[in-house]
């Protein structure tokens, strides 16, 4: 199993090419969205490239969830995750900072817990359970 | 004009690889324009014509039940340039087909000659998402437009039907 910094590299190339970005801005807290531009197709040519290089299947929604906050009228009140759609979030992306984000749980913050670290985070505990 | 650039499949191996041919002519008017004085085939419709080979590739593998639209061009480069009385070859090959979507390499030779190469993401249309593209039907969208006629080749281009016929 590769190291936690093999990965890292790879995430990155991964995103270099999928996005265009300078490896330079692909830190680990750098956001997909915010930092380096990403938009919502870029997200299935990110997980079509995890698959292709790390040799994983990857379900749809497993990674980046569609839809999160419209597929549950529960889960949010008036733009704001309420605390069982905190809890759901959490759930669902165990590898996100959610800590950070309950601080200020708006629905327009969810993209910014895509970030390079998390699926870094990701690709390890999916290539642990792998293993 | 009708939106088709290819003219036609000379192999098509299901979930795997399709190959089709343009053929390029002074016929078409915007060559006339692109560029006055030497008429060559815009990128951008190579582009398509590539898009097209590999989107009927990974449509097949759903029976053309998606709707599939070209969503992202990752990466292009055009080495050289087709000309008329060329005829380019794009060669699809099938990288990944998932529920969301696909995604292809494609390259367009003319003859031995390498004139561009992509990789082109496909998404599958989400229809719950409504809007006037949801209630497109792909199987009538790409038959009913003579893509069927198009289809119907051999896996070598002998005449024989493809697997999938």
């Amino acid at each position: 199993m590769p190291t936690s910094n093999e990965i890292y590299e790879k995430v990155r190339e991964i995103l270099v090419d999928a996005l265009g970005a300078d490896e330079s801005e692909c830190t680990p807290d750098a956001t997909l969205m915010g930092d380096l531009g990403a938009e919502s197709i870029d997200f299935l040519d990110i997980v079509f490239r995890l698959e292709k290089t790390f040799n994983v299947k990857i379900p749809r929604g497993e990674l980046f969830p569609d839809n999160f906050a419209a597929a549950d009228p529960t889960l949010t009140k008036d733009g704001v995750l309420t605390p069982a759609g905190v809890a759901e979030l959490h759930k669902r992306l165990p590898h996100a900072d959610i800590e950070k984000f309950a601080k200020d749980p708006k629905v327009e913050n969810i993209q910014d817990l895509f970030t390079v670290g998390m699926i870094v985070k990701f690709m390890e505990a999916k290539l642990a359970a792998a293993s | 004009m009708r939106w088709f650039w290819i003219d036609r499949f000379v192999e098509f191996v299901p979930g795997s690889r399709a190959k089709a041919v343009k053929n390029v002519t002074l016929a078409e008017e915007h060559l006339h324009d692109h560029f006055p004085g030497f008429p060559v085939m815009p990128g951008s419709l190579m582009l398509e014509g590539m898009a097209q080979t590999g989107g009927i590739l990974l449509g097949q593998t759903s029976g053309f039940n998606e709707v599939v639209i070209l969503a992202k061009v990752p990466k292009v480069t055009f080495h050289s340039w087709a000309c008329p009385g060329d005829t380019l070859t794009y060669t699809a090959t099938l990288l990944d087909a998932r529920p969301e979507g696909g995604m292809v390499e494609c390259t367009a030779h003319v003859g031995e000659r390498l004139v561009a190469e992509a990789e082109i993401v496909f998404a599958h249309l989400d229809r719950s998402a409504g809007g006037e593209l949801g209630s497109l039907d792909q199987k009538n969208f790409v038959f009913s437009m003579g893509l069927l006629g198009i289809l119907d080749v051999g896996r070598a281009g002998d005449g024989s039907t493809s697997e999938s016929q």
